[in-house]
């Protein structure tokens, strides 16, 4: 054997000797390809904002911005046309609160079920499950919103009128199924990544399961379960197909979820699969709506994210 | 720092406490075995034992993590545990408030007996096990709220009806924080130092009124100095509480315990470690006349 250092001994005879032997071209391709891919999002987003405004604008050139975000009746393509925007405003908050209702208690139970309560194998077993349900595709959920849920909830409705075929309710009902998977499992990952040093702290002193997950792990994961629970609403207000499906497609300023009713989304999916001219004031519309329900997200994700950095309890 | 915790304050032995042949049976209790007359300070006269541990084992699945653990443990007095890695010390003080519940694959066979109740009786409680019983952790794990609010958490969970204020107050000052922290109750305990973290827990468990305080390796996390601090603390809790200490720093076993378990572990002839439980006396005898050799190199470093 020969004594430690010896072959580094002898190389540092060259004076050169701390040069690098080789260039690295390998490491510098990579750190460009990784650069593209991360600008491609932001590029799109971009993309998206500057195909929008200029329509948007061209808009509200015709339209008046007060006339349209405070008019409670919209009617773009009849003539005389009626520009206000409130009932797809409307439409798209309860549709989106329903939903709501629906897969925040029922995604942050699952969540804490998992978290804290189930048992190593019984998790691994649930949590591909549940993630499944986020691959149904949406327009699957839209027909049995329509198909199974619109007449269950019309046989058991207790008197009166019950739901109409195309309605809110059972719209929002199923866009809060889709999105349970989403909340849960995030906030599971939330809940998960609270240290065990801490739960041990709560146990030590006494608490159940259920004051170590409510008092100990939920306010110490709040920022990830209120991220996603918005990224729930936003797939909430974005998603089509369901409302599009069984909501049905009439404008109606109305917060009765039994009635049909139409949301932003579903506007701009049958607006823009009809034969609207391209430059034409109802070919506009299309970005009018699609800004504003940009700018309510953008709203949303700014304030929750305000509220998240009040209230939570950063652990390292 | 006092360094002269002296051996003279550790008193008469206790036959048939320490050394004993696991054949001892369990659950045979309240024989008076145990009457230690420590004179640690001005505490009061002890009264009989807290815990009698009769041939403990525990097992994670299938591996014998701890085999046959025979010890009592008395009233306000503190008890240490020391040996080198992996002999089980931390399982075994995860026994006495039934943290090992916590793990699923734990399974705990024979008897700890908590005032003559079998701590793992059918119809015990792991909380109200746990309310008695508190427990401070290797690393400082102070909840990341308020200095208040780690206190209060204790306390509230149990329901606790009465001022929070005085009770935060009085535990602080009890825990000898109170000066350090009392214009900055509202802010994270995060931002104070490890040292500080880990006094504010083991307030955080006084605060519930246990009579017992376990503390797995309280100081591992910590400098000397702060160190020091939390072993004045133990010196001073320990005439109210009983207090059992699993620590690797044996000079710190041996100015502040009245007690020393020495663990080791055998290896079988399948490779398996288990811990066991090697000799458990007074701790003035075991760091200066231990009745194993075992006990003796590792005191002496040979070993571990």
């Amino acid at each position: 054997m020969r004594p430690p250092g010896a072959g580094h001994r002898a190389a540092s005879g060259r004076p050169d000797f701390l040069k690098r032997a080789q260039p690295r071209y390998g490491e510098k391709a990579v750190k460009v390809l990784l650069v593209a891919a991360s600008l491609v999002s932001v590029a799109t987003t971009v993309g998206i904002i500057a195909a929008l405004v200029p329509p948007a604008l061209d808009f509200f050139g015709e339209v008046g911005f007060g006339d349209f975000i405070t008019g409670t009746d919209w009617s773009p393509l009849f003539k005389p046309p009626h520009f206000g925007v409130l009932p797809l405003v409307t439409g798209t908050l309860v549709v989106t609160a329903i939903a709501l209702v629906v897969a925040v208690p029922l995604g942050l139970g699952a969540a804490v079920y998992l978290s804290e309560y189930a048992r190593p194998r019984v998790r691994s077993f649930f949590k591909p499950v549940l993630e499944v349900l986020a691959g149904i595709p949406t327009v699957v959920y839209g027909f049995f919103a329509l198909q199974a849920i619109t007449p269950l909830l019309q046989d058991i409705w207790p008197g009166g009128r019950g739901p109409e075929v195309f309605n809110a309710l059972s719209a929002g009902f199923v866009m809060g199924i889709m999105i349970i998977p989403t909340i849960a499992s995030l906030s599971e990952d939330a809940m998960n990544a609270v240290p065990n040093d801490l739960r041990d702290g709560g146990f030590a002193l006494g608490s159940s399961r259920m004051q170590v997950a409510t008092r100990v792990v939920f306010p110490a994961a709040l920022s990830g379960i209120v991220a996603a629970s918005v990224l729930g609403v936003s797939r909430a207000i974005g998603e089509t197909m369901i409302v599009a499906v069984a909501a049905g497609g009439r404008p109606n300023l109305s917060f009765n979820p039994l009635e049909g009713m139409q949301t932003m989304t579903a506007f701009i999916a049958a607006a823009g699969i009809g034969d609207l001219p391209t430059g034409s004031l109802g070919y506009q519309t299309i970005f009018a709506v699609g800004s504003l329900l940009f700018v309510m997200t953008l709203v949303m994700n700014l304030v929750s994210i305000r509220l998240v950095r009040r209230y939570r309890e950063v652990y390292e | 720092m006092s360094s002269e915790i002296p051996p003279t304050a550790q008193t008469p032995t206790t036959p048939g406490a320490a050394g004993e042949p696991p054949s001892a049976s369990p659950g045979d209790s309240g024989n008076g075995t145990l009457t230690p007359q420590v004179s640690f300070r001005d505490a009061p006269p002890l009264a009989g034992p807290v815990f009698e541990v009769g041939s403990l084992s525990v097992f994670y699945g299938a591996h014998e993590a701890v085999r046959d653990v025979n010890m009592t443990i008395g009233d306000r007095q503190i008890t240490a545990m020391i040996g080198p890695s992996g002999c089980g010390k931390s399982t075994m003080i995860r026994c006495f408030n039934r943290m090992n519940d916590l793990i699923p694959t734990a399974r705990v066979t024979g008897k700890i007996r908590y005032h003559d109740q079998d701590l793992y009786g059918r119809d015990v409680d792991p909380i109200e096990v746990r309310r008695r019983i508190g427990m401070v952790f290797q690393k400082p794990n102070p909840f990341p709220k308020s200095i208040y609010d780690n206190i209060a958490y204790g306390p509230r969970v149990g329901g606790f009806k009465g001022n929070l204020d005085d009770l935060v107050e009085e535990t602080l000052t009890h825990a000898a924080l109170w000066e350090e922290v009392k214009d900055k109750l509202k802010t994270s305990a995060l931002a104070l130092s490890g040292g500080q973290q880990q006094r504010l827990c083991i307030a955080r468990t006084i605060a519930v009124e246990p009579e017992v305080i376990l503390m797995d390796e309280p100081c591992s996390a910590l400098d000397p100095i702060a160190t020091a601090k939390i072993e004045d603390l133990m010196e001073h809790l320990a005439q109210e509480f009983t207090i059992v200490v699993v620590t690797h720093n044996m000079q710190q076993a041996a100015r502040v315990s009245h007690r020393t378990a020495f663990f080791g572990s055998d290896v079988d002839d399948k490779g398996e470690r288990h811990g066991r439980l090697v000799e458990y006396d007074e701790t003035a005898r075991i760091f200066s006349n231990p009745s194993d050799p075992r006990t003796e190199d590792y005191i002496s470093g040979r070993f571990g």
